[in-house]
């Protein structure tokens, strides 16, 4: 049990991939477990039993849930590829924007390909506006991190698998909107740690047209 | 509040700038949190960090000296639990805490229930310990503590007893208020029903 490190997650969720890219850039063997969301497992359901949720990790038999967990893998395997600041102030600056996307992108983003008409207008929008408020602060660098990926670009490289959907239902182009910010994302995704941990854009294509099909919007 | 109590318990002295939230936010507040525009903002030596969380995190590994009490557990299984509360606590009292004084009926009973769900829960983290995290007073404490000074509200409005309901939480709650960092930072819990009793009048909430 020493040592041993497994991970309860879900191929689709934003908040997993994390987990899964933070674990391979600084090289930690780990055993990935799917879960069936509509039949979550005993170990789910034991592991985090005020939420339910995924993504779980679960270091030496101990679990650690969800959005706590990156800061914890960052503290633990501290040898390599750091990904929170050492400087508490750059921290505090870098866990706001953490905070940003966590409440702002993905939501927005959902609203984007779950809507109809002039939903999906307001919705594209304001992820527009958000999605530039965030460039701003990448600045020149060519990560959030500065010269290495960070927290937040680990958080915000997941929206990469799902910029084909975002694109289709939002008609806008990213890359257009925003060239740095884009730019940014593919640099990271270009590290195999990333790609590897990151589903492919059609694969979440083909999921959200199922969904849009249930929903009646399609 | 929560910084407010984590500057008095390492002994920071600071400038207090009350902000009127609801009607006036100052250029310096929008300045230093132009993404979300809210309190609190701790400026040290201009720099400004946001978050309530963040700041506290910010504070205790800044003022680290050995006189100062430490507020973030050593082990990182431990702070991630502390974190992973904290987080949890302040989703649910969003989430419940407007419905109890804006809303009427059955919907403010549900979210009344759903609180005292929470403070269940809360009370089972607690346990037999003196502290959520133990014998010293902590992160944990720090971030559930302001809380306590809408109970009074909270009760009146939607008729329930926190102590009855909640013994152990009350207790704890109780202990904390022996420190004056705790007395000091939290308002009269009278004060803030005065103050809600007037925002219900304001936006014409029986």
């Amino acid at each position: 049990m020493a040592d041993e490190v497994v991970l309860l997650d879900y191929w689709l969720s934003p908040y997993g991939m994390r987990l899964r890219i933070a674990l391979a850039l600084k090289g930690i063997e780990y055993e990935f477990k799917e879960e069936n969301l509509s039949n979550k497992s005993p170990l789910l359901l034991q592991s985090n039993p005020v939420h339910k949720k995924i993504p779980v990790l679960i270091h030496s038999g101990k679990p650690i849930c969800e959005s706590v967990a990156l800061q914890y893998i960052d503290e633990v395997w501290n040898d390599k590829a750091p990904l929170f600041p050492s400087d508490p102030y750059v921290r505090s600056q870098a866990k706001f924007w953490l905070d940003f996307v966590d409440k702002k992108i993905y939501d927005i983003g959902r609203k984007i390909w779950t809507t109809k008409g002039e939903e999906v207008e307001a919705a594209t929008k304001e992820f527009i506006d958000c999605i530039k408020l965030l460039e701003a602060e990448l600045g020149d660098k060519p990560f959030y991190g500065g010269e290495t990926l960070g927290f937040v670009d680990v958080a915000l490289v997941p929206i990469y698998s799902w910029f084909y959907v975002y694109e289709k239902f939002g008609n806008f182009s990213v890359e257009r909107e925003c060239p740095k910010l884009f730019a940014c994302v593919k640099r990271c995704f270009e590290k195999e740690s990333v790609s590897k941990s990151l589903p492919d854009q059609d694969k979440v294509y083909s999921l959200v047209m199922e969904i849009r099909t249930k929903l009646g919007i399609e | 509040m929560r910084v407010k109590i984590a500057l008095e318990e390492k002994g920071v002295r600071y400038k207090y700038l009350e902000e009127d939230i609801f009607h006036n936010k100052s250029p310096l507040l929008l300045k230093t949190n132009p993404v979300h525009k809210k309190v609190p903002v701790l400026i040290h030596n201009d720099k400004p960090i946001c978050e309530s969380l963040n700041i506290l995190q910010y504070i205790d590994h800044v003022w680290n000296d050995e006189a100062a009490p430490k507020l973030l557990a050593e082990d990182p299984y431990d702070r991630a639990k502390a974190r992973f509360w904290v987080d949890c606590f302040d989703k649910k009292i969003a989430d419940c805490g407007k419905k109890m004084w804006a809303s009427k009926g059955e919907e403010q009973e549900a979210a009344a229930t759903e609180f005292i769900e929470s403070l269940k829960v809360l009370e089972m983290e607690l346990g037999e310990k003196p502290f959520f995290e133990g014998e010293h007073f902590g992160l944990l404490d720090i971030a559930f503590i302001p809380f306590s000074c809408r109970f009074y509200t909270y009760e009146i409005l939607c008729n329930f007893n926190v102590e009855k309901e909640v013994p152990k939480i009350m207790e704890w709650v109780r202990r904390c208020y022996q420190r004056d960092s705790v007395s000091n930072s939290i308002p009269d819990q009278y004060k803030v029903y005065d103050f809600v009793l007037e925002k219900k009048k304001m936006y014409g909430i029986s």
